[in-house]
């Protein structure tokens, strides 16, 4: 189980449904570890800003994650959380391992359109 | 200029970092009524959330980092501490009687006292390829990473007590482990280097340094220096794990506050530092043992001598005024 405040993807279906529900999604797939931990902090923090992301995240360890691990953007990838960006379904960006907030946000900002601040 | 005395962002006291010093500390101002605020660069929790499992901490048997930090964090919350958490600092002014913390939400923050609690972080090794390869092959990490390099190669750098340890639990995975270390012995504890020395899947390369890393998906090779005779090898393998100790997180203090030759804020005893009002706790601190509950102790310590000093400084201020 995952101890954070952002949606719980359950089942491949959920997943299937959020992105295509939602036109940016980032889902943060990971354990209750050192190197994911800070990147559910980053997503949390960043989501009051960033509405019109969905943040999401995802357990590793739930088989029903084949969804995130087997996607070709993630061969090669040998550190966790996996972090998968998705443009109405697409996948855009995926990161492997710890992230800084300043990295995150480049990426969000890349590729959903920064935040502007009134 | 901001009316610090009347204004909104004005605290008793402003903690920095959330680590397990600074939230005791936030925990122990609050409990005194004293106006706290917490900010913190990263996640609140610092080096503690990234224990997987702590057994030591008296009173509790087992409890993840993570779940000891969020307690810490409600516990503060709780008492009445305002936290701000994944911020920048952007000025920091500590001399004068009221102090003064500029922050990336664009507010300036007040107080009478700070407490410096900014912790520490993972050294990494500053080679070409790093960047690059971190989640490719490069970890921190082995109870995050380990499962990755199951049946394959890799190599561990370091020598102290994490290194040796972290490489014992990785040969559960991989099929071969080669320690990288840069002086003739190591620095762990007997017990660490002897149990590495018995695995047999551990081997060693002594006074060696990496110098870079190649690939191309992931991690294929590393190139390992000999220090005492400069030559270079090319070494086959599938991931790197760096286990090089920790520094602290102290390069905002630079110029601000006496710091030793390793970045260290020493501290006397009731861990005040060399600036009035200002004290310094937990892993940030010039001292021998790291640990939660050394941590914890110095958050205790300098909150109380904080607590002391505001109030002195509060009735000294009420003598001036009814003078």
């Amino acid at each position: 189980m995952l101890y954070t405040n952002l949606k719980h993807l359950e089942t491949a279906a959920e997943h299937a449904r959020i992105i295509s529900e939602n036109e940016n999604v980032m889902v943060v797939c990971g354990r209750m570890g050192p190197m994911c931990i800070p990147v559910y902090g980053i997503a949390e923090e960043l989501e009051k800003d960033y509405s019109h992301v969905k943040f999401c995240d995802m357990e590793f360890d739930n088989p029903e994650s084949h969804v995130i691990r087997s996607l070709p953007e993630v061969r090669g990838f040998m550190g966790i959380p996996f972090t998968i960006y998705y443009k109405n379904g697409k996948v855009v960006k995926a990161t492997s391992s710890i992230q800084t907030k300043e990295q995150v946000k480049a990426i969000l900002d890349k590729e959903f359109a920064a935040v502007v601040n009134a | 200029m901001l009316n610090a005395m009347n204004g909104i962002n004005h605290y008793d006291a402003i903690v920095i970092g959330a680590g397990p010093a600074g939230l005791t500390a936030g925990i122990y101002l609050s409990r005194t009524k004293l106006k706290t605020l917490i900010v913190n660069e990263g996640t609140i929790g610092g080096q503690l959330v990234l224990t997987h499992e702590i057994a030591n901490y008296p009173g509790v048997e087992n409890i993840s980092g993570y779940q000891l930090a969020m307690i810490m964090k409600g516990q503060a919350i709780r008492f009445g501490c305002d936290v701000k958490s994944n911020v920048s600092i952007l000025n920091l002014e500590l001399d004068g009687e009221i102090k003064r913390l500029t922050l990336s939400d664009g507010n300036t923050y007040t107080s009478y006292s700070i407490i410096l609690t900014p912790g520490g972080r993972s050294r990494t090794l500053g080679v070409p390829g790093e960047d690059t390869f971190k989640g490719r092959g490069i970890s921190y990490c082995a109870t995050c990473d380990g499962d990755f390099f199951t049946g394959k190669e890799i190599v561990v750098v370091g020598g102290g007590n994490s290194a040796l340890e972290e490489a014992v639990s990785l040969t559960q995975y991989a099929s071969k482990v080669t320690i990288v270390h840069q002086f003739d012995q190591f620095q762990a504890f007997e017990h660490a280097v002897e149990e590495a020395g018995r695995n047999p899947k551990i081997q060693f390369i002594m006074e060696s340094t990496l110098t870079a890393f190649y690939g191309n998906e992931s991690i294929e090779s590393v190139d390992i220096k000999d220090l005492k005779t400069g030559k270079t090898m090319n070494f086959k393998t599938d991931g790197v794990f760096i286990f090089i100790g920790y520094i602290p997180n102290t390069e905002f203090l630079k110029g601000k506050i006496a710091l030793n030759k390793w970045g260290e804020i020493p501290v006397q005893p009731n861990m005040s530092t060399t600036i009035e009002g200002v004290y310094a706790a937990g892993d940030s601190t010039a001292k021998r043992f790291r640990q939660v509950t050394t941590a914890v102790g110095d958050g205790t310590v300098a909150a109380l001598a904080a607590s002391n000093y505001i109030h002195e400084y509060k009735v000294k201020q009420k003598q001036v005024t009814n003078a």
